[in-house]
């Protein structure tokens, strides 16, 4: 890591020799491990070192961007150079947004030393707490145990600078036996709350109970959505049409629909940068603060995010500070989502359901209409079948087909524990609580 | 160059290593994004680093780094050997490589035009061009196009003996074109969606696929999806485009071959396979017809390569062979694994390991999976065709972990009724299980019609990794097809 003084001072050299009107630095520097497991041993175990900055640059309306990761003096004045070079071939944009200036923010507490101390030994005894009673149970383990440590520095030359630093931690686990597969998952910036033995029993117990299952008629059921299948959900949700862009495109489900209802009344959604209860990002890649934005309060539609693109098409907009690295043609996206918990426990949720089917997690969801919210994928990793309050017998894996906003629309209850789910492909977390649903679509199920 | 690989591989073995590689890797990319209209993203890319494999105590590891120098080298190989003594604590049996792959040689895509010389300017005319075309078209509400280029000079040394130097070069173009109306939104892309196509080659790439002449086309057919009746749903025979059936392949044979997969090393992310070990040679996948090869020589194919990256020369492997299952994608390490079950199965690795750049270490990853072309042409299949749909350009795609339950979506459809071509339908998806839907390809067309199609988005591994495939095909025709799930 290069901590916050050199990074600033690598910011401020870019800033001094760039000669464009406008121009801004991204830094970003992590140091990232990981260690990989399957078939009840360790496969992979991986560790990488890497910084990279991107320079953007604006001149007579006129926006250049490049890439780079050597650091020296040369690197960085090439890279200027190149930014300059592009800006120079670009179109002249009329009504190009400016780079925004500094605005009043927070900082983020995310850093524990801990989760940045972590050593390769030290991830693989956890990982032993998982394999060592999947081997007593005749089980295979596979999964991946994560710890990584990264800064972000944003300096334009407005006076926008945004330092921030932060650990995650993460673990997950598949438990596979002859015909049926368990799944769980823990992630914290945290490392020292995340016990590998924890996941890996409950991961186990689900591959002991989906054992010889059973195919089921597709059709439309009750489901209870554990945790990750919830955060799927709102992923897409937010992917699909929670931007500004998506709706000044008219691409979004929120299109003619802001102060309607879109879902049921027991459904709050919102995007919090700073909540600790997720993985926090207090900026974004702009570097203006992050705010806490209500996307639908109440089955509501109330908002939508911006960056600074965006806004400026909108009279009294600002940037609600959910740009990502400008340009870009994807436009600003929520990118730290929350949805309200409600007061009943799973256990609760199971009790009260008559038939039902208990899904562990989703697997390869896809959008199928982005404005009607359709999305399919197939369940994975503890299905199960629920009668009379009580697992009744594990499932074969079904296919979905279910537009996201109709299933918000028949929730029954939700969870009282929100959980964070982080993503696979970076350090980002979606914080849910698990949802029980009534008419959820199943279209198809595996042999 | 050799000092320094020279350098990481006697830190290693000094360390314990009792093998180890080193892969020296320089990418640069090149983005062009247009949109409305407008020159949205111009960037260039340029990422250098390093990344040492070793086996100690009879164990994996893996270290990176962006700093390339020899202080930087003596921690990251000594790292490396660190962490395959701590994966060692938990290792059933050791790594086996199997024999030697000792290889000294250089390998460069063959380019006509360097991307990477032609100027942004030519490059943004193009683009815009298409652009104009495009939004000249009543009722079309976004157009987006891209150029991307790569390209990734990579060096290899191994304990074993080798020193590969490579060079690889792509080039790729697309567009996409949306329609909008009262809560309905349709698109339409070229040459194929997500994104771009892609494949190795120069700028010779870019002006084969004229992205202007065929801009207003798609443009008209997102417009008119848009009012389109839905695609009836019910078992049909269905017709795939180059495009659709190159994802199809992909998804449904691609990833199940993959032998790091079937071995269970992907199952906590990306899945496992139905193509279970047992069922090598012995398995049948699909039709009679049905001639699938993993083929990293084919020029100009997104999976086209000298050498992989365990330093494995690239070769062509056939892998369902009239409609029998005989091989997967494999590494060093579990083509021995597949010996213990098969001792008749190939001795060596066949050439599928990559690494999505310096700081990820090679796992499995298809190169060009091809569906070998029949001898229809493709208006003699549409004439042979009394009722049917006929699905065009990928819209979504989703398959289960063991790659068996899949459903498709395609941005546009025809109706084929008595041999022509019919009304144009939308929101078209069909579904279901892979070794039946194989089966019932009854028909696929000639060479004529047949062009590798690069996916340059293809996710897989922990730290995630993408890699770029290609796959070859040609329009074909399959029967007793679930057609549609959507309500309309």
């Amino acid at each position: 890591m290069l901590g916050e003084k050199r990074l600033a001072d690598i910011a401020q050299r870019v800033l001094r020799e760039a000669n464009a009107e406008q121009a801004e630095v991204m830094i970003t520097s992590n140091d990232s491990y990981l260690t990989r497991f399957a078939t009840n041993t360790i496969h992979q175990n991986v560790a990488e070192s890497d910084a990279t900055v991107r320079v953007r640059v604006i001149s007579d309306h006129r926006t250049g961007v490049a890439t780079g990761n050597d650091l020296g003096e040369q690197g960085l004045k090439k890279l200027i150079a190149t930014a300059e070079r592009i800006a120079s071939f670009q179109e002249r944009v009329p009504d190009l947004a400016p780079m925004p200036t500094p605005r009043p923010a927070k900082s983020a507490s995310a850093h524990i030393e801990a989760t940045a101390r972590c050593t390769p030994m030290d991830r693989a005894l956890g990982v032993e707490k998982i394999l060592a009673p999947s081997r007593a149970h005749g089980l295979e383990a596979a999964g991946a145990f994560a710890t990584e440590e990264q800064e972000i520095y944003i300096a334009n030359s407005h006076g926008v600078a945004a330092y921030h630093r932060g650990t995650v931690a993460s673990i997950l686990t598949v438990i596979m036996g002859e015909d049926s597969s368990g799944y769980a998952a823990d992630a914290s910036i945290d490392v020292t709350r995340i016990d590998p033995a924890a996941v890996g029993k409950t991961a186990i117990d689900k591959a002991i109970a989906g054992r010889h299952p059973t195919a089921i008629e597709p059709g439309e059921y009750t489901v209870i959505l554990e945790e990750e299948a919830v955060a799927d959900m709102l992923f897409f949700l937010g992917y699909m049409g929670m931007g500004a862009l998506a709706m000044q495109e008219g691409r979004s489900f929120m299109c003619g629909r802001l102060g309607q209802r879109v879902t049921g009344e027991k459904i709050t959604i919102w995007d919090d940068g700073l909540d600790p209860r997720g993985l926090p990002l207090p900026f974004d890649f702009e570097g203006t603060p992050k705010q806490k934005v209500v996307l639908i309060d109440k089955g509501i539609a109330q908002n939508v995010v911006y960056d600074s693109a965006t806004a400026a098409k909108e009279p009294g907009k600002t940037s609600t500070g959910h740009s990502l690295p400008a340009p870009n043609t994807q436009g600003p996206l929520p990118i730290n989502l929350f949805m309200e918990p409600g007061r009943v426990t799973k256990e609760e949720m199971l009790a009260s359901t008559e038939r039902g089917i208990w899904v562990t997690r989703f697997h390869y969801t896809n959008i199928l209409h982005p404005v009607k919210t359709l999305i399919t994928g197939m369940t994975r990793d503890g299905t199960f079948l629920i009668e009379k309050g009580k697992v009744a017998r594990p499932l074969k894996n079904l296919r979905f087909t279910q537009s996201i906003l109709e299933a918000l629309a028949s929730v029954e209850a939700i969870g009282s524990r929100l959980k964070v789910v982080k993503d696979d492909w970076n350090a980002l977390g979606t914080t849910v609580p698990a949802l029980k649903i009534r008419d959820f679509r199943f279209t198809g199920t595996t042999a | 160059m050799r000092e320094l690989t020279d350098r990481a591989l006697e830190v290693a073995r000094a360390k314990g290593a009792r093998y180890a590689d080193i892969r020296i890797v320089r990418r640069e990319t090149q983005i062009l994004e247009t949109k409305n209209g407008v020159v949205e993203t111009l960037s260039l890319g340029d990422g250098y680093g390093f990344g040492v494999r070793v086996i100690a105590d009879g164990a994996w590891g893996f270290a990176s780094s962006s700093r390339v120098d020899k202080a930087e080298i003596d921690r990251v190989a000594a790292l490396a050997v660190s962490i395959a003594k701590a994966s060692a604590i938990s290792k059933n049996v050791d790594v086996d490589l199997g024999p030697p792959e000792v290889h000294v040689g250089s390998y460069q895509t063959p380019v006509e035009k360097d991307p990477f010389g032609i100027s942004l300017e030519t490059k943004i005319d193009y683009l815009l061009r298409a652009d104009k075309e495009a939004r000249a078209v009543p009722g079309v509400r976004v157009v987006e196009g891209t150029l991307g280029f790569q390209r990734e000079t990579k060096t290899f040394a191994s304990t074993e003996g080798s020193y590969i130097e490579q060079t690889l070069v792509e080039s790729g173009a697309g567009n996409v074109v949306m329609a909008v109306s009262e809560g309905e939104m349709q698109q339409r892309s070229y040459p194929n969606s997500f994104g771009r196509h892609q494949g190795t080659g120069g700028y010779e790439f870019i002006e084969t696929w004229d992205l202007p002449g065929n801009a207003r086309r798609i443009a008209e057919e997102a417009v008119a999806l848009v009012s389109a009746p839905q695609c009836p749903s019910g078992v049909k025979t269905i017709l795939l485009d180059g495009p659709q059936l190159g994802l199809q392949i992909h998804e449904s044979c691609g990833h199940p071959i993959e032998l790091d997969r079937v071995y269970g090393t992907e199952a906590a992310f990306a899945g496992t396979s139905f193509l279970t070990p047992e069922k090598y040679r012995s398995f049948r996948y699909g039709s009679d017809l049905v001639n699938i090869v993993s083929d990293a020589v084919t020029p100009g194919g997104l999976g086209t390569y000298g050498y992989d990256d365990e330093g494995v020369p690239a070769q062509r492997t056939d892998i369902v062979k009239k409609g029998q299952f005989v091989g997967y994608l494999t590494s060093r390490e579990t083509a021995q694994q597949l010996r213990k079950l098969h001792p008749d199965a190939p001795e060596r690795s066949n050439g599928a390991m990559r690494a999505d750049g310096w700081n990820r270490t090679p796992i499995i990853r298809m190169n060009n999976v091809s569906l070998l072309p029949g001898e229809w042409t493709f208006e003699d299949l549409i004439a042979d065709t009394d009722d049917g749909i006929y699905m065009v350009t990928n819209k979504s795609w989703s398959i289960d972990d063991k790659r068996l339950n899949f459903q498709f979506g395609t941005e546009l459809a025809y109706e084929i009724k008595h041999g022509k071509l019919g009304q144009m339908l939308k929101n078209a998806t069909y579904t279901g299980m892979t070794p039946q839907f194989w089966a019932g390809c009854d028909a696929i067309c000639s060479d004529k019609h047949w062009h590798v199609w690069g996916t340059p988005n293809c996710g897989k591994g922990q730290p995630g990794q993408v890699a770029h495939t290609g796959h070859g095909a040609a329009p074909a025709r399959f029967r007793n097809v679930q057609v549609g799930v959507m309500k309309s």
